[in-house]
């Protein structure tokens, strides 16, 4: 210990309440990011990875929308796709497999002020964090889920995914996977997600379009995104892409998005399906619902300085 | 003092006319099933105590069941000092048959025993040791409030009782029961002071003496009465808490309950999450977003939240994680008392993952190191764990009021823009700056549980992981070098110390005060700071020949605690011993007495 180095620089004490912080932005005269100032580490997916045209089109979406570094927050599980967050400038967390939902409804809850966007694959969202996916939905906090489904598991090199599709030949199902994978669409509206679209990384004007429209949905928005793995899953999703002789299907332009039965039905159609916004309603967010409480609950003590709230709870354990 | 306890007064009375003797405190426990309403006495008396600045304590069981069974309240008041909740009953109130069997010998020899002689038939045998005290407790409650309550308002009407025996102050109880029943039909409070009201005036005068406690001293301030679980969570609130998650499990629950319902006053939430995971993971969201939240549970919800917990050891996200401890492991036993979390606490995690551990002593400590436990957080960025137990969080206490105006804290983040930040410098704690934080320079952080470099972006090289891993634990070295040595109960030099860790903190001072009023060479020590230990321990241990570390877990493969194991490590030191039990009862002063004897006469060390 003789290296004590350890001390704590001062800043100021700026108090701002936790259900409207201030902004930190004085400067009206900012101009939008550029891809440079957006762009961190150099990512580390293999060539040919879908999940590059995921990264391309979120810088893309910061660049359109005007978005600033302190105004995002970039929250990943684990997977290749969940690197995400280091290749992106502003701040970010890298959390564990899985959990990425609940970590982000904490941020969610507390900041109303920012844009949180979650990146991860389909073992986070359908195995490991399976229930948190279906939580988050429920409770409708507020963010923007992007899945990054490439129905194999990439990083641990080629085991099968809650997604593989029955036969798929992995590491641990040499003779072809045997479980019946899980359909994410059906997955994500019985568990009552309030917008649920699919899009491909190889349509990237649909893929920022679906991002445009789940960023404005105010409420746990979630985008299936077929992401090839080049290395362990090759040519997966080819019948979804014409340009690999496949086609790709819009959500028939009469589907009722608030239908819930439709989207059902929609997500039931065979591989390559449909893409497109399957399924959208406007239940209020916890987020609206928890404000709500508290604006009646403050109602009550109006004008009351904390302690003073907690010196009349303390008032009553005499 | 013997003329002070009630078993004297007993002894010295004539049986006759009744007579007022004069008593310093009392131990009075009341044993029948859970929805006799039994809590609810204790909950009076202790409130009444904490109003006439007297001094008490309370021990209760809770039956592990939700459809009732077997259930004891126990309350201890004085007007002295009262460190626990009493080794034997003064005064026992048994409801049923086998509440006088079960609790007969929790009672000392020539104390009064209360039996509702509508239900209890006495044994002759114990009639010689006891005072017995027949009462139609039921039938007298059924004549007083109407028939149909059967089983209500006997509480009641024993409420009454005690306050005729002990002379309480009845205006102050009759307050007390109606502000209990506020808000509910008038008729109810009628109905209530009516069963008090026929207890308070059946006649005793022949069968018992009265008893008047001896005046307190005066206390300045006010006193407040609550729980442990209250006191933690309204520490947290104190703190500036604003956000919790966690699922519910006995014993915790009460905690979670009482911040779901407080913090929307303070513009805060809490949010019952789909299971432990979720809720460690949602907790550490919102500390990284700003203030610090706070996460809790009992034993196997912990034992969930571990991997979530090292994550944020890794990425340097302050934390609260409050385990209010009970008999394990695995489901164990959800409503016993048991300190077997200390190691899950201290070590619970894959890795080098250093993290603190704090241990409130009793009501009043849970609600001043929940503030300690956030600041060190704040300061330190670390996960700090509250070792409660099932003890401390449902005994009633009274406690000066604190300053709130002084104590109460704001952490709101300042979100105001910064130059540049770099978390993870090897060199030092950093000031978190937190997200929605413009950083002047454009370069953003990265919170990781990949070992990471300066700015969190993952690097595995040796050197990197080196001087990361001393990073996180010299935090914890500076943390141990500011706290402050225990300060040594009784001589700071003498052949036996006992060293204890929360809840334990009363039987074991009784015990030191009780062995040295009998000439034994007795002191103790008591350690909130779990992990890191404060600096300075080995020169308390230095002055005595003995160190006996008394706590509520097994004896382990060698013979020692949890907390002794940690002693053990630490100091290198083979005259730590162990002094523990698993029965899943709080300790009595005289357990702790007798198994010191034993444990130094088969020491290794001899006077």
């Amino acid at each position: 210990m003789s290296e004590q180095t350890i001390g704590i620089p001062p800043r100021g004490n700026i108090v701002t309440p936790v259900t409207t912080p201030a902004t930190a932005l004085p400067d009206g005269e900012r101009k939008g990011l550029t891809k440079k100032e957006i762009a961190a580490d150099h990512p580390t997916w293999c060539p040919g990875c879908g999940d590059f045209a995921v990264l391309a089109l979120y810088f893309k979406l910061i660049e359109k929308r005007k978005l600033w570094h302190e105004k995002i927050t970039t929250v990943s599980g684990i997977g290749c796709s969940s690197r995400f967050p280091y290749f992106v400038q502003g701040h970010g967390a890298h959390y564990l497999h899985g959990r990425s939902l609940p970590f982000a409804s904490g941020i969610s809850l507390t900041r109303p002020d920012l844009h949180l966007f979650v990146f991860g694959g389909d073992g986070d969202a359908f195995s490991i964090g399976g229930n948190h996916v279906n939580h988050t939905a429920r409770k409708n906090i507020k963010m923007t889920y992007v899945i990054m489904d490439n129905w194999v598991y990439g990083l641990t090199k080629k085991q099968t995914s809650p997604t593989s599709p029955l036969g798929f030949k992995s590491k641990t199902d040499i003779w072809g996977a045997v479980d019946q994978p899980i359909n994410p669409m059906k997955q994500l509206i019985s568990a009552g997600a309030t917008f649920i679209a699919r899009t491909t990384a190889t349509n990237p004007n649909h893929l920022l379009q679906m991002m445009e429209a789940a960023m404005d949905h105010d409420g746990f928005s979630v985008i299936e995104c077929l992401s090839e793995c080049v290395e362990f899953y090759e040519g997966a999703f080819d019948a979804s892409n014409p340009r690999k002789g496949g086609k790709f299907e819009p959500v028939p332009a009469d589907h009722d998005v608030t239908d819930e039965v439709a989207a059902y039905k929609l997500a039931n159609a065979s591989f390559p399906g449909y893409f497109g916004i399957f399924y959208k309603n406007n239940r209020p967010t916890k987020n609206a619902l928890e404000a709500k409480v508290n604006a009646t609950m403050q109602e009550k003590v109006q004008g009351k300085k904390d302690w003073e709230i907690l010196q009349a709870s303390f008032s009553r354990l005499k | 003092m013997s003329e002070s306890t009630i078993s004297s007064a007993v002894a010295n009375g004539n049986g006759g006319a009744p007579q007022v003797a004069r008593v310093n405190e009392a131990v009075i426990r009341f044993a029948g099933n859970s929805q006799d309403g039994i809590q609810a006495i204790g909950g009076f008396l202790a409130r009444l105590a904490g109003r006439s600045e007297q001094e008490v304590m309370t021990f209760m069981t809770i039956p592990a069941t939700i459809s009732g069974g077997p259930s004891i309240f126990q309350v201890r008041i004085g007007s002295g000092e009262i460190l626990s909740a009493g080794d034997e009953a003064d005064v026992l109130f048994a409801f049923y048959q086998h509440s006088y069997q079960d609790h007969i010998n929790s009672v000392k020899k020539g104390g009064i025993v209360i039996i509702d002689s509508d239900h209890v038939t006495p044994n002759p045998d114990w009639e010689k040791d006891f005072r017995h005290v027949p009462i139609p407790i039921s039938s007298r409650t059924i004549e007083a409030i109407g028939g149909t309550a059967k089983d209500k308002g006997k509480n009641l009407f024993v409420l009454g009782l005690v306050a005729k025996m002990f002379d309480l102050n009845v205006p102050k109880i009759e307050k007390l029961v109606s502000e209990r029943f506020t808000g509910k039909d008038e008729s109810i409070v009628k109905t209530a002071l009516t069963a008090f009201h026929a207890g308070y005036g059946f006649s005793v005068g022949h069968l018992i003496q009265n008893f008047q406690f001896t005046e307190a001293k005066k206390k300045s301030g006010s006193q407040v009465v609550m729980n442990g679980n209250e006191a933690l969570g309204y520490g947290l609130i104190a703190a500036g808490v604003r956000f919790g998650a966690a699922y519910p499990i006995t014993p915790w629950s009460d905690v979670m309950e009482l911040l779901r319902r407080e913090l929307p006053k303070y513009g805060g939430t809490f949010v019952q999450c789909e299971d432990e995971i979720a809720s460690v993971s949602m907790a550490i969201g919102a500390s990284f977003a700003g203030r610090v939240a706070v996460t809790g549970s009992s034993g196997p919800g912990i034992s969930l939240k571990t991997e979530a917990i090292g994550w944020a050891v890794m990425a340097e996200i302050p934390l609260v994680v409050v385990n209010v401890q009970r008999g394990g492991p695995s489901t164990g036993m959800p409503t016993s008392v048991e300190q077997s979390d200390l190691n899950q606490a201290v070590f619970g995690g894959h890795g080098d993952s250093p993290r603190v551990v704090l241990a409130p002593t009793n009501v009043k400590d849970c609600f001043y190191t929940a503030i300690e436990a956030v600041n060190i957080a704040k300061k330190y960025n670390v996960p700090v764990f509250i070792l409660s137990d099932q003890a401390i969080a449902t005994r009633i206490e009274a406690f000066e009021e604190p300053n709130l105006e002084k104590v109460c804290q704001d952490i709101t983040p300042d979100l105001s823009p910064v130059q540049e930040y770099v978390p993870y410098s090897p060199s030092g704690v950093t000031n978190r700056v937190v997200a929605g934080t413009r950083i002047l320079n454009g370069k953003y952080p990265i919170a990781s549980g990949l070992e990471h470099d300066e700015m969190g972006h993952p690097g595995g090289s040796p050197k990197l992981h080196m001087q990361m891993t001393a990073r996180r634990r010299m935090k914890l070295q500076r943390l141990a070098a500011e706290l402050p040595t225990p300060q040594v109960y009784g001589p700071p030099e003498g052949n036996v110390l006992l060293v204890g860790w929360g809840s334990t903190l009363g039987p074991i001072r009784e015990a030191v005060d009780r062995a040295r009023a009998a000439g034994d060479s007795v002191s103790s020590l008591h350690i909130r700071h779990i992990n890191p230990l404060p600096d300075g321990l080995e020169n308390v241990f230095a002055g005595f020949n003995h160190v006996c570390v008394v706590e509520m877990n097994d004896e382990g493969l060698y013979g020692y605690g949890q907390l002794g194991g940690l002693l053990r490590a630490r100091f290198c030191d083979p005259k730590i011993r162990g002094l523990t039990k698993t029965d899943g009862l709080t300790f009595r002063v005289r357990e702790i007495l007798e198994r010191v004897k034993t444990n130094v006469a088969t020491g290794l060390r001899k006077i």
